[in-house]
């Protein structure tokens, strides 16, 4: 059985079908991207895959179990994580407090607790700060553990999201376009990091539109235009897929 | 790298053992108890427009339900004043919850309008049931006891706020920084973020709401057994918006800034009372300044200035 399954997946904004019966599965600790021109409704599945939108018709199962509709929190406890393409970092707070906010799942929540910081609080905060400061030495965040989010560059925002995503100890990890407005040196360093977060046994779904990222990372590709399903297959078949080129090149293959 | 939080609390504890031999008569130590009292209605109502950056525009009802518990249950039912006050407290955090759940649900501003009517609805059930309240003119709030020790005097009152205040800084330190506290940052700073993380929203914004409406109430009941007599001006319009000013103008997100907030804007009036007349016209402009030159609020603007963290 795989991971994550999509059947007949559709959403419609009034007129428009962003996603349009798209079908596909996914095996636990492979890279997964999915790849298509702009507009073609990769976001748009990644947020109805991880619940900020609700899907117009179509069934989502995580291992077996239908969460087609399930809000982002409640599919945050089943081990699902993401990042967004437009950044979304709390800038009111610091760096690293926004990677402990993905710890959110594992620490104690209590309000009464907090506000007498009992001692098992302060020491398991103080275990998840470390922690957080471990994380984002995984990203290669090592020069900004002490700074705050609103000072750092976009760059290190992006690396930013990633770890507080992996801070959730996530089994499956959407990652929305982690190279995009990265320079070439940047766009190698994040490549190599999320081979790191797949060698760790965490499946990765990926959206991205540096290809030579996506061919070299990539189990299985995704190819989506026009909110429909185009090609699925490894690198290969999809490279040589007739569509898929015609959708690219806009040749008359 | 982490600085000792509790400083500015060792501060402000230092200030307040001090303050009492050091104001000059009976009027300023009414003054500096009114502050205090403002402090922590302040505290409470930052951690949830500075922090959780929800608004609410109906907290002198609240306070006026802390504040008419304390008068009408012990005077009409012979009620202990602790119980009234917990009656109060408890009444609050229920309406509190079930006004803000189904607003929480909805996305937008939708909190700020249904504070305002709330408040607005409970200053006319004040003014209107006379039989209960005395209506208009107030009524008279029996004095606070516990274990046969009378709270009588400006001093003992002091002390007992004070201590409210020293805690409630405390307490708000800790909370902020606490999975507690950053859930809420984290939903002000960007919601979608925190949902996928697994904050779940609702509960966090509902949760905040209610306790701040609490912290409110229970000051109303303090307020009522400290003055000796409640009128509805407590629970108006223009108390509500008297008190996000203080958040305002102190710094939103700002414990210190809390402190700073409503400490000036309770002395304020009285030190304008020389301009005669014109004394509304100078605080208006004194706020319009403020916001124009420190928009951020005056603790988190001299900090940056200073290059100090908050």
């Amino acid at each position: 059985m795989s991971m994550l399954e999509v059947k007949d997946l559709s959403i419609h904004f009034g007129g428009v079908k962003a996603v349009q019966n798209v079908s596909f599965n996914i095996d636990a600790g492979i890279v997964y991207a999915v790849i298509g021109p702009n507009g073609a409704g990769k976001t748009t599945l990644f947020n109805l895959i991880t619940g900020v939108y609700k899907p117009t018709s179509g069934e989502i199962k995580l291992d077996g179990e239908s969460i087609g509709g399930k809000s982002p929190n409640e599919l945050a406890t089943r081990g699902v994580a993401r990042t967004f393409q437009n950044l979304q970092i709390c800038m009111n707070m610091s760096a690293i407090e926004n990677v402990m906010v993905g710890a959110h799942l594992r620490l104690d929540r209590n309000l009464i607790k907090a506000a007498l910081r009992l001692p098992t609080l302060k020491k398991r905060d103080a275990e998840a700060r470390a922690e957080a400061a471990e994380l984002m030495r995984f990203v290669g965040l090592d020069a900004f553990v002490d700074a705050r989010a609103d000072a750092m560059p976009y760059g290190a925002l992006k690396r930013l999201e990633i770890a507080r995503a992996l801070a959730m100890k996530p089994r499956l990890i959407f990652l929305d376009e982690p190279a995009a407005g990265l320079n070439p040196k940047e766009t190698i360093d994040v490549d190599h990091l999320v081979r790191k977060i797949a060698d760790s046994g965490v499946t990765v779904v990926l959206v991205e539109h540096d290809m030579k990222m996506v061919m070299n990372l990539s189990d299985r590709i995704l190819v989506l235009d026009y909110g429909k399903k185009l090609a699925e297959g490894t690198g290969e078949e999809v490279r040589r897929n007739p569509d898929v080129i015609a959708a690219y090149l806009g040749a008359h293959a | 790298m982490k600085k000792n939080v509790y400083l500015g609390l060792y501060i402000v504890v230092a200030i307040l053992l001090v303050l009492p031999f050091v104001v000059p008569n009976s009027f300023y130590l009414d003054l500096v108890i009114r502050m205090a009292i403002n402090a922590v209605i302040v505290l409470g109502l930052n951690l949830l427009i500075g922090f959780a950056g929800q608004i609410s525009l109906g907290h002198a009802g609240f306070l006026g339900i802390g504040a008419y518990a304390s008068a009408v249950l012990p005077t009409h039912f012979g009620w202990h004043p602790v119980v009234a006050m917990g009656a109060g407290a408890l009444v609050t955090a229920v309406l509190a919850g079930l006004v803000a759940r189904p607003i929480f649900k909805l996305k937008g501003h939708y909190l700020a309008m249904a504070t305002l009517g709330l408040g607005i609805i409970l200053n006319i059930a004040i003014r209107n049931e006379a039989q209960w309240t005395g209506g208009p003119d107030g009524m008279p709030v029996p004095t606070m006891g516990l274990f046969g020790f009378e709270l009588a005097s400006d001093k003992q009152w002091y002390w007992v706020v004070a201590l409210l205040l020293s805690v409630s800084v405390w307490a708000s330190l800790n909370l902020i920084d606490s999975p507690f506290g950053r859930a809420l940052r984290a939903l002000h700073g960007s919601e979608v973020a925190s949902q996928v993380v697994g904050v779940d929203v609702v509960r966090y914004k509902v949760a905040i709401f209610v306790m701040s409406a609490v912290f409110a109430s229970l000051m109303g009941s303090v307020t009522a057994h400290y003055v000796g007599f409640v009128t509805p001006n407590l629970a108006d319009f223009f108390h509500s918006i008297e008190l996000v000013t203080m958040v305002v103008i102190g710094g939103m997100a700002s414990v210190y800034g809390s402190l700073v907030g409503a400490v000036l804007l309770t002395a304020l009036p009285q030190a304008l009372a020389t301009f005669e007349g014109w004394e509304t016209v100078a605080f208006g402009s004194i706020l319009m300044l403020c916001m124009i030159f420190m928009p951020k609020g005056l603790v988190p603007t001299l900090a940056a200035k200073f290059g100090k963290g908050d």
